[in-house]
């Protein structure tokens, strides 16, 4: 999927950006796909039906939060306090349920709007007080983890205090797909296809783009910027509560860095850190591709010590690959003025 | 949605004085132009302990200052040369990994039987090295720094975890770990304190008494104009990151004096706190502004909220809410300060045809 090339007359910088991002879903897809065989040859049970679901169900948490990173990523910022929304809306909603003050549905819409309260707090401190997002996220990293921390004051929620039934819905099914993963693919697709044709997909992108120009133009880019960091804690809040779900047991801590991996997730899907380009596809692939070698260290039996290291070089090459490509592609432009 | 009120400049960066005006203090507003940074932390250091000798009386005892200067001294290490690669417009979050590789490597080699000051200048070696991997991925490949190295903060740690599992390492002699956690004899100085004021007094009289540091200046303002001034950004570029992964590397090694202990996941988290101090000292995270004084300052102020809240048994949580909430502060107010001095400005001048910049 090529968001980009949504914008009306297409400039040559987004053809850049729509076959940049053509190229980086697909391949990514294949890398995935060699790397899976290759896993595969080595230990088949990598491909059996218990394990994919198991991975995907996992990266899906991942996937929901790196979409919501995206959006801000492409808007030429950063959120850095996506992982405490994450483990304070999973505490929050475990606590909740273990309290028995609410009934599950309500829980959950209280930490999505949690989330998206968070996310608003954000947007305010960047759109707003004008505070550069890397320092104002840096700062709710911080303010969001201690109010977890405040919260529990050192408890945590067994999963014994859980509904009946709550955290097994995290691994159940529909005609053998895992719920999570239907849940990652369908806010993707939403997501996706309103970037593609809603006139705030095109925003996004154009003030990711350009912002002096976007503001010329009359898009009130604060308000595009506070929305995407409203729309980030959002899928937060979301990804917070499958992550309750998922794990059972939480407390304060949860999810703690794990904003490594949301933003790796959307440089390997594609998504630039200097805001414009990138898709929410892409991220969400990233965010498999991530959960995959995981997975196959633990089936290869290789230690998990290797993981950090691998996602490391992963994060590096991927940011390369997108160097040599726009390179190479500005060489063309250049060759071809209008071709 | 209502449109939103805004505040200050231009959305992407702030507006960036010019080259012209490297040497001349940095640009300020009527209002902003009566509060100097430094001086404002300064009355937040005194305000601080005031509060502390209010609230407990061993706040003000020698040995307290010794054990408070302590618990801060690897991240003050870390934000000095930290100071410099933001003043340069650039980022380094790959420091705390580098301190816990550097003190894997440390207990791997004494673990098998290398001599400590071989290990430790081993230590030193592989800071040079991450220094110039991330540097050079910058300079040479044109990376943005920032995912350069989050990517080495990814990779530096998983080499830590690689090469000692997760062992911890103990029984270091004790001169070494009387070097981390000892004082200074007769004194309730800690000795890592030494290297903090070395490096403090190195780097500040670099930054703002050579040309060397007029040129990190320059660069961070407008990158452009330093390169066509004939500034090597390259090579000042790749110094500063090699600068920033070795202090890194020591910090490193000092964190395993101090606790007596080599494990990989030492120092896990400290970026966070080395870059708030580098902010808060007023370093403008664009690049182009900032003093060493008011780096060590705001270093001093963490540590002195720190020990207040420890002594009043404040919980943790407060603490890091506080830090968080400092941060932002440290932004906010001048940004609200420019926005109230140009408000000021604009009723002196009468109503202008068309809004100025912030």
């Amino acid at each position: 999927m090529a968001e980009t090339s949504a914008v009306p007359a297409p400039s040559s910088l987004g053809r850049i950006g729509a076959s940049l991002g053509r190229y980086r879903e697909l391949s990514l897809f294949i890398i995935m796909l060699v790397l899976g065989a290759l896993v595969a040859l080595q230990a088949p049970q990598f491909i059996s039906v218990s394990n994919l679901s198991q991975v995907s169900t996992l990266a899906s948490i991942i996937a929901v939060a790196a979409v919501g990173q995206a959006l801000v990523i492409i808007t030429r910022n950063i959120d850095l306090s996506i992982e405490s929304t994450i483990g304070l809306v999973a505490f929050v909603v475990a606590d909740l349920l273990a309290k028995h003050v609410v009934d599950v549905p309500l829980a959950m819409a209280t930490g999505v709007a949690l989330g998206l309260l968070l996310g608003m707090g954000n947007g305010v401190l960047v759109a707003v007080f004008r505070i550069p997002a890397i320092v104002a996220t840096l700062g709710t990293l911080s303010i969001y983890r201690g109010l977890s921390f405040l919260l529990a004051g050192g408890r945590q929620v067994t999963l014994t205090q859980l509904p009946d039934g709550y955290t097994s819905a995290a691994r159940a099914d529909l005609f053998g797909v895992p719920i999570f993963l239907l849940v990652a693919i369908a806010l993707i697709v939403v997501v996706g296809v309103a970037l593609r044709r809603s006139r705030f997909g095109r925003q996004l992108y154009a003030v990711g783009s350009n912002p002096e120009a976007a503001s010329i133009l009359g898009i009130r880019t604060n308000l595009v910027i506070f929305v995407a960091f409203a729309l980030a804690g959002l899928f937060a809040g979301i990804a917070g509560v499958m992550w309750g779900m998922y794990f059972g047991t939480i407390n304060a801590s949860a999810a703690t860095g794990s904003v490594l991996q949301i933003v790796a997730a959307c440089v390997v899907g594609g998504v630039a850190i200097f805001g414009g380009s990138g898709t929410v596809v892409g991220a969400g692939l990233g965010a498999l591709f991530l959960g995959f070698i995981q997975n196959a260290l633990i089936i290869l039996r290789l230690s998990q010590f290797w993981l950090g290291a691998i996602y490391g070089v992963v994060i590096l090459v991927a940011v390369a690959a997108d160097a040599v490509i726009l390179r190479r592609l500005r060489r063309t432009q250049k060759r071809r003025p209008n071709g | 949605m209502a449109e939103l009120p805004t505040i200050g400049g231009s959305i992407a960066e702030p507006p960036r004085p010019e080259l012209e005006a490297v040497d001349a203090p940095p640009r300020r507003s009527v209002l902003g132009g009566l509060i100097r940074w430094e001086l404002l932390l300064l009355a937040i250091v005194v305000a601080l302990i005031w509060i502390g000798a209010a609230v407990s009386p061993v706040f003000l005892s020698p040995n307290n200052f010794g054990n408070l200067v302590a618990a801060v001294m690897e991240v003050a290490i870390m934000s000095l040369p930290m100071a410099l690669v933001v003043i340069i417009g650039e980022i380094d979050l790959s420091v705390e990994s580098m301190a816990g590789l550097s003190a894997a490597l440390l207990g791997f080699l004494f673990d098998a039987g290398i001599p400590l000051p071989v290990a430790i200048a081993a230590c030193i070696g592989v800071g040079v090295l991450g220094g110039l991997f991330n540097g050079l991925l910058v300079t040479r490949a044109g990376l943005p720094s920032l995912v350069v190295t989050l990517g080495t903060l990814a990779l530096y740690r998983g080499m830590a975890l690689i090469i000692l599992g997760p062992r911890g390492i103990s029984g270091f002699p004790t001169e070494f770990t009387a070097f981390g956690f000892g004082r200074i004899p007769g004194t309730p100085i800690p000795w890592p304190f030494l290297v903090y004021v070395g490096l403090a007094v190195a780097l500040g009289f670099l930054l703002h008494a050579t040309r060397i540091g007029r040129k990190l200046f320059a660069i961070g303002k407008n990158v452009g104009a330093a390169k066509y001034s004939g500034i090597d950004v390259q090579r000042i570029k790749l110094s500063l990151f090699v600068l920033s992964s070795t202090v890194a590397a020591i910090a490193g090694v000092l964190l395993a004096a101090r606790f007596a202990s080599a494990r990989a996941d030492l120092a896990q988290g400290m970026t966070l706190t080395v870059v708030t101090i580098v902010l808060l000292g007023g370093v403008n995270i664009f690049g182009g502004r900032g003093t060493i004084l008011g780096v060590a300052l705001a270093a001093l102020a963490l540590a002195l909220l720190g020990n207040v809240l420890r002594l009043t048994n404040v919980s943790a949580e407060i603490q890091s809410i506080s830090v968080g909430a400092l941060l932002i502060v440290s932004v906010l107010v001048p940004n609200l300060a420019r926005w109230v001095g140009s408000l000021f400005e604009r009723a002196r001048r009468g109503p202008p045809a068309r809004a100025g910049p912030g």
